[in-house]
Protein backbone atom coordinates (compact mmCIF):
# COMPACT_ATOMS: atom_id res chain seq x y z
CA UNK A 1 0.00 0.00 0.00
CA UNK A 2 1.78 2.87 -1.28
CA UNK A 3 1.20 6.00 1.01
CA UNK A 4 2.55 9.87 0.10
CA UNK A 5 4.77 11.56 2.33
CA UNK A 6 4.00 15.71 2.30
CA UNK A 7 7.07 16.93 3.33
CA UNK A 8 9.31 14.44 2.24
CA UNK A 9 7.27 14.50 -1.27
CA UNK A 10 7.40 10.97 -2.38
CA UNK A 11 5.27 8.00 -2.26
CA UNK A 12 6.63 4.75 0.80
CA UNK A 13 5.12 1.67 0.75
CA UNK A 14 3.52 1.88 4.00
CA UNK A 15 4.48 -2.09 5.41
CA UNK A 16 8.53 -1.14 4.23
CA UNK A 17 8.90 1.88 6.55
CA UNK A 18 6.50 -0.31 9.58
CA UNK A 19 8.91 -2.90 9.16
CA UNK A 20 11.84 -0.50 8.95
CA UNK A 21 10.43 0.58 12.17
CA UNK A 22 9.73 -2.64 13.44
CA UNK A 23 12.76 -4.00 12.51
CA UNK A 24 14.96 -0.74 14.32
CA UNK A 25 12.32 -0.83 17.18
CA UNK A 26 13.51 -4.63 17.85
CA UNK A 27 17.09 -3.21 18.06
CA UNK A 28 16.70 -0.61 20.04
CA UNK A 29 14.69 -2.46 22.43
CA UNK A 30 17.38 -5.37 22.54
CA UNK A 31 20.89 -2.68 23.09
CA UNK A 32 18.48 0.00 24.95
CA UNK A 33 19.43 2.42 22.52
CA UNK A 34 17.32 4.53 20.58
CA UNK A 35 18.30 3.40 16.98
CA UNK A 36 18.34 6.31 15.12
CA UNK A 37 21.71 5.24 13.75
CA UNK A 38 20.37 2.86 12.06
CA UNK A 39 17.02 4.61 10.77
CA UNK A 40 18.34 7.46 9.46
CA UNK A 41 20.88 5.38 7.22
CA UNK A 42 17.62 3.19 6.41
CA UNK A 43 15.47 5.71 5.37
CA UNK A 44 18.41 7.58 3.08
CA UNK A 45 18.59 4.48 1.41
CA UNK A 46 14.85 3.98 0.54
CA UNK A 47 15.33 7.84 -1.42
CA UNK A 48 14.37 10.33 1.25
CA UNK A 49 16.96 13.08 1.74
CA UNK A 50 19.57 12.42 4.50
CA UNK A 51 18.40 16.47 5.41
CA UNK A 52 14.47 15.12 5.79
CA UNK A 53 15.98 11.56 7.31
CA UNK A 54 17.64 13.28 9.97
CA UNK A 55 14.84 15.93 10.90
CA UNK A 56 12.31 13.00 10.54
CA UNK A 57 14.44 10.53 13.03
CA UNK A 58 14.51 12.90 15.86
CA UNK A 59 10.70 12.55 16.46
CA UNK A 60 10.88 8.72 16.02
CA UNK A 61 13.27 8.81 18.76
CA UNK A 62 11.75 10.70 20.94
CA UNK A 63 9.28 8.76 21.13
CA UNK A 64 10.67 5.00 21.93
CA UNK A 65 13.10 6.90 24.66
CA UNK A 66 9.63 7.78 25.96
CA UNK A 67 8.52 4.40 26.73
CA UNK A 68 11.71 3.59 28.13
CA UNK A 69 11.95 6.14 30.27
CA UNK A 70 8.53 5.63 32.21
CA UNK A 71 9.38 2.12 32.60
CA UNK A 72 12.69 3.19 34.15
CA UNK A 73 10.80 5.79 36.23
CA UNK A 74 8.26 2.96 37.54
CA UNK A 75 10.85 1.71 38.48
CA UNK A 76 12.61 4.64 39.70
CA UNK A 77 16.49 3.71 38.00
CA UNK A 78 16.51 6.97 36.98
CA UNK A 79 18.68 10.25 38.01
CA UNK A 80 16.49 13.12 37.72
CA UNK A 81 18.99 15.78 39.10
CA UNK A 82 22.27 14.15 36.79
CA UNK A 83 19.51 14.06 33.78
CA UNK A 84 18.55 18.18 34.09
CA UNK A 85 22.35 18.65 34.64
CA UNK A 86 22.85 16.85 31.23
CA UNK A 87 19.90 18.45 29.81
CA UNK A 88 21.01 21.78 30.23
CA UNK A 89 23.81 21.70 28.57
CA UNK A 90 21.95 19.24 25.91
CA UNK A 91 19.67 21.78 24.78
CA UNK A 92 22.57 24.48 23.98
CA UNK A 93 24.12 21.62 22.04
CA UNK A 94 21.35 20.86 19.88
CA UNK A 95 20.44 24.72 19.18
CA UNK A 96 23.94 24.45 17.93
CA UNK A 97 23.98 21.82 16.26
CA UNK A 98 20.61 22.81 14.28
CA UNK A 99 22.32 25.92 13.27
CA UNK A 100 25.58 23.92 11.29
CA UNK A 101 22.86 21.77 10.13
CA UNK A 102 21.33 24.57 8.68
CA UNK A 103 24.50 26.57 7.71
CA UNK A 104 26.01 23.05 5.92
CA UNK A 105 22.65 23.01 4.06
CA UNK A 106 22.93 26.56 2.49
CA UNK A 107 26.60 25.33 1.51
CA UNK A 108 25.51 21.78 -0.15
CA UNK A 109 28.11 20.13 2.28
CA UNK A 110 25.00 18.69 4.57
CA UNK A 111 24.95 14.82 3.11
CA UNK A 112 28.81 15.12 3.54
CA UNK A 113 28.89 16.20 6.99
CA UNK A 114 26.90 13.73 8.10
CA UNK A 115 28.81 11.28 6.51
CA UNK A 116 32.07 11.80 7.95
CA UNK A 117 30.44 12.32 11.22
CA UNK A 118 28.73 8.69 10.89
CA UNK A 119 32.34 7.30 10.02
CA UNK A 120 34.11 8.95 12.54
CA UNK A 121 31.99 8.23 15.11
CA UNK A 122 30.40 4.37 14.53
CA UNK A 123 33.74 3.23 13.79
CA UNK A 124 35.70 4.52 16.62
CA UNK A 125 32.99 3.73 18.88
CA UNK A 126 32.24 0.26 17.65
CA UNK A 127 36.28 -1.01 17.79
CA UNK A 128 36.00 0.53 21.34
CA UNK A 129 32.90 -1.06 22.22
CA UNK A 130 33.98 -4.64 20.56
CA UNK A 131 37.19 -4.26 22.10
CA UNK A 132 35.69 -3.86 25.47
CA UNK A 133 33.09 -6.63 25.30
CA UNK A 134 35.80 -9.21 23.70
CA UNK A 135 37.88 -8.73 26.73
CA UNK A 136 35.22 -9.33 28.96
CA UNK A 137 34.24 -12.93 26.95
CA UNK A 138 38.02 -13.67 27.37
CA UNK A 139 37.58 -13.11 30.91
CA UNK A 140 34.51 -15.25 31.52
CA UNK A 141 36.51 -17.97 29.66
CA UNK A 142 39.16 -17.66 31.67
CA UNK A 143 36.66 -18.58 34.92
CA UNK A 144 36.63 -15.06 36.33
CA UNK A 145 33.72 -12.74 36.76
CA UNK A 146 32.73 -11.05 33.46
CA UNK A 147 31.99 -7.08 34.61
CA UNK A 148 34.71 -4.90 34.74
CA UNK A 149 36.09 -3.82 37.98
CA UNK A 150 35.32 -0.57 38.60
CA UNK A 151 37.84 1.58 37.54
CA UNK A 152 39.87 3.71 40.06
CA UNK A 153 37.30 5.81 42.00
CA UNK A 154 39.38 9.17 41.09
CA UNK A 155 40.96 10.66 38.14
CA UNK A 156 41.32 14.29 36.80
CA UNK A 157 38.20 14.84 36.06
CA UNK A 158 37.36 14.43 39.98
CA UNK A 159 39.68 17.47 40.53
CA UNK A 160 38.05 19.96 38.51
CA UNK A 161 35.99 22.65 40.37
CA UNK A 162 32.06 23.30 40.72
CA UNK A 163 31.44 19.76 42.24
CA UNK A 164 27.78 18.52 42.86
CA UNK A 165 26.39 15.45 44.60
CA UNK A 166 23.90 13.53 42.57
CA UNK A 167 22.31 11.67 45.33
CA UNK A 168 20.74 8.60 43.26
CA UNK A 169 23.61 7.63 41.41
CA UNK A 170 25.85 7.79 44.35
CA UNK A 171 28.35 10.21 42.74
CA UNK A 172 30.11 13.20 43.59
CA UNK A 173 31.73 15.22 40.36
CA UNK A 174 32.46 18.58 38.44
CA UNK A 175 29.70 20.12 36.61
CA UNK A 176 31.97 20.84 33.75
CA UNK A 177 32.59 17.11 32.83
CA UNK A 178 28.46 16.80 33.14
CA UNK A 179 27.66 19.94 30.52
CA UNK A 180 30.17 18.59 28.28
CA UNK A 181 28.94 15.29 27.98
CA UNK A 182 25.15 16.88 27.85
CA UNK A 183 26.58 19.38 24.52
CA UNK A 184 28.36 17.06 22.55
CA UNK A 185 24.94 14.67 22.86
CA UNK A 186 22.78 17.49 22.01
CA UNK A 187 25.00 18.88 19.30
CA UNK A 188 25.75 15.06 17.65
CA UNK A 189 22.61 14.55 17.63
CA UNK A 190 21.14 17.09 15.62
CA UNK A 191 23.39 17.13 13.31
CA UNK A 192 23.47 12.89 12.72
CA UNK A 193 20.08 12.14 13.15
CA UNK A 194 20.75 10.11 16.27
CA UNK A 195 19.74 10.26 20.25
CA UNK A 196 23.10 9.32 21.28
CA UNK A 197 22.17 6.86 23.63
CA UNK A 198 25.05 4.39 22.82
CA UNK A 199 27.45 6.96 22.63
CA UNK A 200 26.00 8.59 26.66
CA UNK A 201 25.82 5.35 28.73
CA UNK A 202 29.68 4.34 27.66
CA UNK A 203 30.45 8.48 28.45
CA UNK A 204 28.28 8.23 31.67
CA UNK A 205 30.03 5.02 33.07
CA UNK A 206 33.75 5.65 32.16
CA UNK A 207 33.64 9.24 32.56
CA UNK A 208 31.64 9.68 35.65
CA UNK A 209 31.09 6.45 37.21
CA UNK A 210 27.58 6.33 36.96
CA UNK A 211 26.14 3.06 38.50
CA UNK A 212 24.69 0.62 35.78
CA UNK A 213 21.47 1.07 37.89
CA UNK A 214 21.02 4.56 36.69
CA UNK A 215 22.83 4.82 33.73
CA UNK A 216 20.07 4.17 31.06
CA UNK A 217 17.21 5.18 32.78
CA UNK A 218 18.84 8.52 32.82
CA UNK A 219 20.26 8.09 29.19
CA UNK A 220 16.55 7.90 28.41
CA UNK A 221 15.50 11.21 30.15
CA UNK A 222 18.55 13.25 28.17
CA UNK A 223 17.85 11.61 24.61
CA UNK A 224 13.81 12.15 25.20
CA UNK A 225 14.09 16.05 25.76
CA UNK A 226 17.11 16.21 23.09
CA UNK A 227 15.45 14.65 20.74
CA UNK A 228 11.71 16.42 21.24
CA UNK A 229 13.32 19.55 21.11
CA UNK A 230 15.44 19.19 17.83
CA UNK A 231 12.13 17.93 16.33
CA UNK A 232 10.76 21.44 17.62
CA UNK A 233 13.51 23.39 15.96
CA UNK A 234 13.99 21.10 12.90
CA UNK A 235 10.74 21.76 12.05
CA UNK A 236 10.52 25.85 13.27
CA UNK A 237 14.07 26.68 11.39
CA UNK A 238 14.29 23.86 8.48
CA UNK A 239 10.23 22.76 7.80
CA UNK A 240 12.00 19.36 6.83
CA UNK A 241 10.08 17.04 9.60
CA UNK A 242 7.47 14.98 7.68
CA UNK A 243 4.84 13.84 10.55
CA UNK A 244 3.20 11.47 8.70
CA UNK A 245 6.61 9.24 7.93
CA UNK A 246 7.23 9.74 11.79
CA UNK A 247 3.77 8.87 13.02
CA UNK A 248 4.28 5.07 10.68
CA UNK A 249 7.90 4.52 12.42
CA UNK A 250 6.61 5.29 15.93
CA UNK A 251 4.11 2.83 16.25
CA UNK A 252 6.35 0.39 14.37
CA UNK A 253 9.32 1.28 17.02
CA UNK A 254 7.60 1.15 19.87
CA UNK A 255 6.14 -2.15 19.02
CA UNK A 256 9.31 -3.42 17.76
CA UNK A 257 10.75 -2.39 21.12
CA UNK A 258 8.70 -4.61 23.19
CA UNK A 259 10.01 -7.85 21.53
CA UNK A 260 13.64 -6.44 21.08
CA UNK A 261 13.35 -5.85 25.12
CA UNK A 262 12.69 -9.32 25.42
CA UNK A 263 15.14 -10.78 23.82
CA UNK A 264 17.72 -8.84 25.23
CA UNK A 265 16.85 -9.66 28.86
CA UNK A 266 17.75 -13.55 27.91
CA UNK A 267 21.63 -12.07 26.55
CA UNK A 268 24.66 -12.05 28.43
CA UNK A 269 25.67 -8.50 29.00
CA UNK A 270 28.65 -8.88 27.13
CA UNK A 271 27.47 -11.07 24.53
CA UNK A 272 24.67 -7.72 23.93
CA UNK A 273 27.92 -5.28 23.81
CA UNK A 274 29.71 -7.35 21.30
CA UNK A 275 26.17 -7.85 18.66
CA UNK A 276 25.76 -3.70 19.59
CA UNK A 277 29.81 -2.57 18.34
CA UNK A 278 29.47 -5.13 15.67
CA UNK A 279 26.41 -3.80 14.28
CA UNK A 280 27.77 -0.11 15.23
CA UNK A 281 31.02 -0.94 13.39
CA UNK A 282 29.31 -1.98 10.15
CA UNK A 283 27.14 0.92 9.85
CA UNK A 284 29.85 3.06 10.25
CA UNK A 285 32.09 0.92 7.38
CA UNK A 286 29.03 1.30 4.96
CA UNK A 287 29.35 4.74 4.89
CA UNK A 288 33.04 4.50 4.96
CA UNK A 289 32.35 2.54 1.33
CA UNK A 290 30.03 5.01 0.28
CA UNK A 291 32.28 8.43 0.31
CA UNK A 292 35.28 6.51 -0.87
CA UNK A 293 33.89 4.38 -3.94
CA UNK A 294 33.29 6.44 -6.61
CA UNK A 295 29.48 7.28 -6.53
CA UNK A 296 27.07 6.07 -9.90
CA UNK A 297 26.53 9.49 -10.66
CA UNK A 298 28.75 12.79 -9.93
CA UNK A 299 25.69 15.06 -10.29
CA UNK A 300 23.01 15.59 -8.01
CA UNK A 301 20.07 18.35 -7.94
CA UNK A 302 19.11 20.17 -5.26
CA UNK A 303 15.65 22.00 -4.72
CA UNK A 304 16.86 26.16 -3.80
CA UNK A 305 13.41 27.66 -3.92
CA UNK A 306 10.69 27.92 -5.57
CA UNK A 307 9.94 30.21 -8.63
CA UNK B 1 8.60 58.65 -27.56
CA UNK B 2 11.63 56.54 -28.74
CA UNK B 3 10.59 53.70 -26.16
CA UNK B 4 6.93 53.34 -27.81
CA UNK B 5 8.44 53.37 -31.13
CA UNK B 6 10.90 50.44 -30.31
CA UNK B 7 7.54 48.70 -28.61
CA UNK B 8 5.31 49.16 -31.86
CA UNK B 9 8.14 47.81 -33.82
CA UNK B 10 8.74 44.97 -31.71
CA UNK B 11 5.14 44.34 -31.91
CA UNK B 12 4.79 44.37 -35.65
CA UNK B 13 8.17 41.95 -35.58
CA UNK B 14 6.14 39.51 -33.04
CA UNK B 15 2.62 39.67 -35.69
CA UNK B 16 4.79 39.00 -38.36
CA UNK B 17 6.19 36.06 -36.70
CA UNK B 18 3.02 34.77 -35.90
CA UNK B 19 1.90 32.04 -38.80
CA UNK B 20 -0.69 33.31 -41.23
CA UNK B 21 -3.82 32.06 -40.40
CA UNK B 22 -4.58 29.02 -42.15
CA UNK B 23 -5.58 26.49 -39.11
CA UNK B 24 -6.86 26.61 -36.07
CA UNK B 25 -6.58 24.45 -33.06
CA UNK B 26 -9.24 22.94 -30.61
CA UNK B 27 -8.44 21.25 -27.39
CA UNK B 28 -9.86 19.85 -24.95
CA UNK B 29 -7.90 18.11 -21.91
CA UNK B 30 -9.40 15.04 -19.61
CA UNK B 31 -9.06 16.83 -16.48
CA UNK B 32 -7.69 20.61 -15.78
CA UNK B 33 -7.53 19.40 -12.05
CA UNK B 34 -4.90 16.18 -10.65
CA UNK B 35 -5.42 16.23 -6.99
CA UNK B 36 -2.70 14.54 -5.36
CA UNK B 37 -3.87 12.33 -2.57
CA UNK B 38 -2.56 9.99 0.18
CA UNK B 39 -2.56 6.99 -2.10
CA UNK B 40 -1.69 8.81 -5.63
CA UNK B 41 0.77 7.07 -7.73
CA UNK B 42 0.72 9.29 -10.50
CA UNK B 43 -1.89 9.67 -13.09
CA UNK B 44 -2.11 10.15 -17.22
CA UNK B 45 -3.95 12.85 -19.06
CA UNK B 46 -5.09 13.08 -22.15
CA UNK B 47 -5.36 15.93 -24.65
CA UNK B 48 -7.73 15.64 -27.53
CA UNK B 49 -7.95 17.94 -30.39
CA UNK B 50 -8.71 18.64 -34.07
CA UNK B 51 -6.96 20.89 -36.44
CA UNK B 52 -9.85 23.44 -38.33
CA UNK B 53 -9.43 25.13 -41.17
CA UNK B 54 -9.64 29.40 -40.78
CA UNK B 55 -11.00 30.81 -41.62
CA UNK B 56 -13.42 28.40 -42.62
CA UNK B 57 -13.63 28.68 -46.20
CA UNK B 58 -9.66 27.84 -46.74
CA UNK B 59 -8.47 24.23 -47.41
CA UNK B 60 -6.20 22.19 -44.97
CA UNK B 61 -2.90 20.79 -46.00
CA UNK B 62 -1.74 17.67 -44.23
CA UNK B 63 0.38 15.92 -43.35
CA UNK B 64 0.46 17.80 -40.06
CA UNK B 65 2.94 17.78 -36.78
CA UNK B 66 2.09 18.83 -33.76
CA UNK B 67 4.14 19.23 -30.24
CA UNK B 68 3.06 19.51 -26.94
CA UNK B 69 4.90 20.81 -24.09
CA UNK B 70 4.12 21.03 -20.82
CA UNK B 71 5.73 22.60 -17.71
CA UNK B 72 4.78 22.61 -14.54
CA UNK B 73 5.47 25.46 -12.38
CA UNK B 74 9.27 27.48 -12.29
CA UNK B 75 11.59 26.52 -9.54
CA UNK B 76 15.23 27.23 -8.88
CA UNK B 77 17.42 24.18 -8.52
CA UNK B 78 20.78 23.59 -7.95
CA UNK B 79 23.08 20.90 -9.79
CA UNK B 80 26.32 19.73 -8.09
CA UNK B 81 28.92 17.43 -8.89
CA UNK B 82 31.20 15.71 -7.50
CA UNK B 83 34.97 15.09 -7.34
CA UNK B 84 37.41 12.91 -5.09
CA UNK B 85 39.31 15.46 -2.53
CA UNK B 86 41.59 13.56 -0.05
CA UNK B 87 40.49 10.28 -0.84
CA UNK B 88 36.55 11.14 -0.13
CA UNK B 89 33.97 11.94 -3.25
CA UNK B 90 32.87 15.72 -2.14
CA UNK B 91 30.54 18.00 -4.14
CA UNK B 92 33.09 20.99 -5.56
CA UNK B 93 30.81 22.87 -7.88
CA UNK B 94 27.68 23.62 -8.47
CA UNK B 95 25.22 25.41 -10.99
CA UNK B 96 22.04 27.25 -10.26
CA UNK B 97 19.32 26.57 -12.99
CA UNK B 98 17.07 29.54 -12.37
CA UNK B 99 13.32 29.51 -12.66
CA UNK B 100 13.13 26.48 -14.77
CA UNK B 101 10.67 24.38 -15.07
CA UNK B 102 9.53 21.50 -12.22
CA UNK B 103 7.90 19.18 -15.00
CA UNK B 104 8.68 19.55 -18.42
CA UNK B 105 7.20 17.18 -21.30
CA UNK B 106 7.31 17.34 -24.81
CA UNK B 107 5.46 15.11 -26.69
CA UNK B 108 5.60 14.89 -30.49
CA UNK B 109 3.99 12.62 -33.13
CA UNK B 110 7.56 11.96 -34.45
CA UNK B 111 11.02 13.03 -33.57
CA UNK B 112 10.92 16.79 -33.07
CA UNK B 113 14.22 16.70 -35.04
CA UNK B 114 12.22 15.45 -38.05
CA UNK B 115 9.37 17.83 -38.05
CA UNK B 116 11.54 21.30 -38.53
CA UNK B 117 14.36 22.48 -38.91
CA UNK B 118 16.87 23.01 -35.90
CA UNK B 119 16.70 26.64 -36.41
CA UNK B 120 12.91 27.34 -35.87
CA UNK B 121 13.30 24.53 -33.20
CA UNK B 122 15.66 26.77 -31.49
CA UNK B 123 13.33 29.58 -32.30
CA UNK B 124 10.27 27.76 -30.47
CA UNK B 125 12.41 26.25 -27.71
CA UNK B 126 10.61 22.34 -28.95
CA UNK B 127 12.31 19.74 -27.73
CA UNK B 128 14.91 19.25 -24.41
CA UNK B 129 17.80 20.42 -26.46
CA UNK B 130 16.02 23.53 -27.48
CA UNK B 131 14.45 24.88 -24.20
CA UNK B 132 15.79 27.04 -22.55
CA UNK B 133 17.49 26.79 -18.86
CA UNK B 134 18.74 29.88 -18.02
CA UNK B 135 21.89 28.83 -14.99
CA UNK B 136 23.50 31.24 -12.83
CA UNK B 137 27.20 31.46 -13.46
CA UNK B 138 28.37 34.32 -11.10
CA UNK B 139 26.47 37.15 -11.94
CA UNK B 140 25.09 36.27 -15.13
CA UNK B 141 22.43 34.79 -15.76
CA UNK B 142 22.36 32.43 -19.67
CA UNK B 143 22.21 29.53 -21.07
CA UNK B 144 25.00 27.72 -22.20
CA UNK B 145 25.54 25.60 -25.07
CA UNK B 146 23.19 22.07 -25.70
CA UNK B 147 26.32 20.04 -24.64
CA UNK B 148 27.31 21.87 -21.61
CA UNK B 149 28.08 18.63 -18.99
CA UNK B 150 25.72 20.47 -16.25
CA UNK B 151 22.75 21.28 -18.65
CA UNK B 152 23.20 17.67 -19.96
CA UNK B 153 23.49 16.01 -15.96
CA UNK B 154 20.33 18.52 -15.44
CA UNK B 155 18.42 16.95 -17.68
CA UNK B 156 19.07 12.97 -17.53
CA UNK B 157 18.61 13.26 -13.39
CA UNK B 158 15.13 14.93 -14.55
CA UNK B 159 14.36 12.63 -17.09
CA UNK B 160 15.55 9.31 -14.23
CA UNK B 161 13.03 10.79 -11.69
CA UNK B 162 10.11 11.04 -14.55
CA UNK B 163 9.93 14.75 -14.24
CA UNK B 164 11.52 15.71 -17.24
CA UNK B 165 10.67 13.81 -20.56
CA UNK B 166 10.71 14.00 -24.13
CA UNK B 167 8.18 11.19 -26.25
CA UNK B 168 8.32 11.15 -29.70
CA UNK B 169 5.19 8.88 -29.78
CA UNK B 170 2.88 9.84 -26.99
CA UNK B 171 1.27 12.07 -29.95
CA UNK B 172 -1.44 10.20 -31.94
CA UNK B 173 -3.04 11.38 -35.15
CA UNK B 174 -6.80 9.42 -35.09
CA UNK B 175 -7.11 10.76 -38.13
CA UNK B 176 -4.85 13.58 -40.40
CA UNK B 177 -6.61 16.42 -38.54
CA UNK B 178 -7.57 14.30 -34.85
CA UNK B 179 -5.11 14.09 -32.41
CA UNK B 180 -5.13 12.93 -28.98
CA UNK B 181 -1.66 13.35 -26.50
CA UNK B 182 -1.20 11.31 -23.44
CA UNK B 183 0.72 13.48 -20.54
CA UNK B 184 2.31 10.77 -17.78
CA UNK B 185 2.36 12.55 -14.81
CA UNK B 186 4.66 10.89 -11.86
CA UNK B 187 3.96 9.75 -8.75
CA UNK B 188 6.25 12.79 -7.43
CA UNK B 189 4.85 15.40 -9.45
CA UNK B 190 5.44 18.82 -8.63
CA UNK B 191 2.03 20.79 -7.37
CA UNK B 192 1.17 23.93 -8.48
CA UNK B 193 -0.10 25.41 -11.80
CA UNK B 194 0.82 23.97 -15.22
CA UNK B 195 0.94 24.93 -18.98
CA UNK B 196 0.16 23.61 -22.11
CA UNK B 197 1.38 24.46 -25.18
CA UNK B 198 0.27 22.78 -28.83
CA UNK B 199 2.06 23.63 -31.43
CA UNK B 200 0.88 22.79 -34.67
CA UNK B 201 3.58 22.09 -37.40
CA UNK B 202 3.09 21.90 -41.84
CA UNK B 203 5.92 21.07 -43.75
CA UNK B 204 7.99 22.26 -41.49
CA UNK B 205 7.31 25.65 -40.17
CA UNK B 206 4.43 26.28 -37.72
CA UNK B 207 1.05 26.49 -38.73
CA UNK B 208 -1.05 27.22 -35.24
CA UNK B 209 -0.58 27.18 -31.44
CA UNK B 210 -2.82 27.12 -28.96
CA UNK B 211 -2.47 27.16 -25.14
CA UNK B 212 -4.84 24.91 -22.11
CA UNK B 213 -3.72 25.11 -18.13
CA UNK B 214 -4.18 22.41 -15.45
CA UNK B 215 -3.63 22.44 -11.40
CA UNK B 216 -1.67 19.67 -9.78
CA UNK B 217 -3.17 20.37 -5.98
CA UNK B 218 -2.56 18.17 -2.78
CA UNK B 219 -5.78 17.56 -1.53
CA UNK B 220 -6.93 17.18 2.14
CA UNK B 221 -5.02 15.96 5.03
CA UNK B 222 -1.56 15.78 2.84
CA UNK B 223 -2.18 19.48 2.03
CA UNK B 224 -2.76 20.25 5.26
CA UNK B 225 0.40 19.14 6.72
CA UNK B 226 2.65 20.28 3.51
CA UNK B 227 1.00 23.76 4.86
CA UNK B 228 0.79 23.91 8.59
CA UNK B 229 4.98 22.47 7.93
CA UNK B 230 5.34 25.78 6.01
CA UNK B 231 3.39 27.89 7.59
CA UNK B 232 3.21 27.08 11.53
CA UNK B 233 6.69 25.20 11.86
CA UNK B 234 7.18 25.73 15.66
CA UNK B 235 3.66 24.77 16.45
CA UNK B 236 4.01 22.04 13.94
CA UNK B 237 6.76 20.49 15.17
CA UNK B 238 5.43 20.69 18.82
CA UNK B 239 2.49 18.72 17.46
CA UNK B 240 4.98 16.18 15.93
CA UNK B 241 6.80 16.02 19.42
CA UNK B 242 3.54 15.98 21.59
CA UNK B 243 2.56 13.07 19.01
CA UNK B 244 5.75 11.33 19.55
CA UNK B 245 5.15 11.38 23.54
CA UNK B 246 1.89 10.54 23.63
CA UNK B 247 2.74 7.21 21.03
CA UNK B 248 5.58 6.52 23.49
CA UNK B 249 3.26 7.01 26.76
CA UNK B 250 0.26 4.72 24.78
CA UNK B 251 2.85 1.89 24.27
CA UNK B 252 3.78 2.01 27.74
CA UNK B 253 0.37 1.50 28.94
CA UNK B 254 -0.29 -1.45 26.61
CA UNK B 255 3.21 -3.38 27.13
CA UNK B 256 3.13 -2.42 30.69
CA UNK B 257 4.67 -5.81 32.50
CA UNK B 258 5.06 -6.06 36.43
Amino acid sequence: MQIYLPIADLPVNVFLVLGMGLAVGYISGMFGIGGGFLMTPLLIFIGITPAVAVATVSSHIAASSFTGALSYWRKRALDVALALMLLSAGIVGTATGVWLFTELRSLDQLDLAIGLSYVTLLTIVGIMMIYESVRAIMRTRHGMPATLRRPGSHTWLHGLPFKLRFKRSKIYVSAIPVWAIGFVIGFVGAIMGIGGGFLLVPMLIYFLRVPTATVIGTSMVLTLVTMASATVMHAATNHLVDAVLALILMVGGVIGAQFGARTGQKMRGERLRLLLGLLVFAVGCRFAYELVVKPDDLYSIRYVRSG
Amino acid sequence: MRRLATMIVIAIIACGAEPAAAERLVVSLSNHRVAVTSNFVGEELVLFGTVEPEPASRSLRPPYDLVVTVTGPRQTLRTRRKQRVLGIWVNVDSREFVRVPSYLAILSNRPVTDIANQDTLRRLQVGLDNFLLPQRIGSDFADTVRDDPFRRSFLRLQTQQGLYRESATAVTFLTPTVFRAAIAMPAAVPTGSYGIEVELFAGGALAARTNSALDVIKTGFEQYVADAARDWGLLYGMATALMALLIGWFASIIFARD
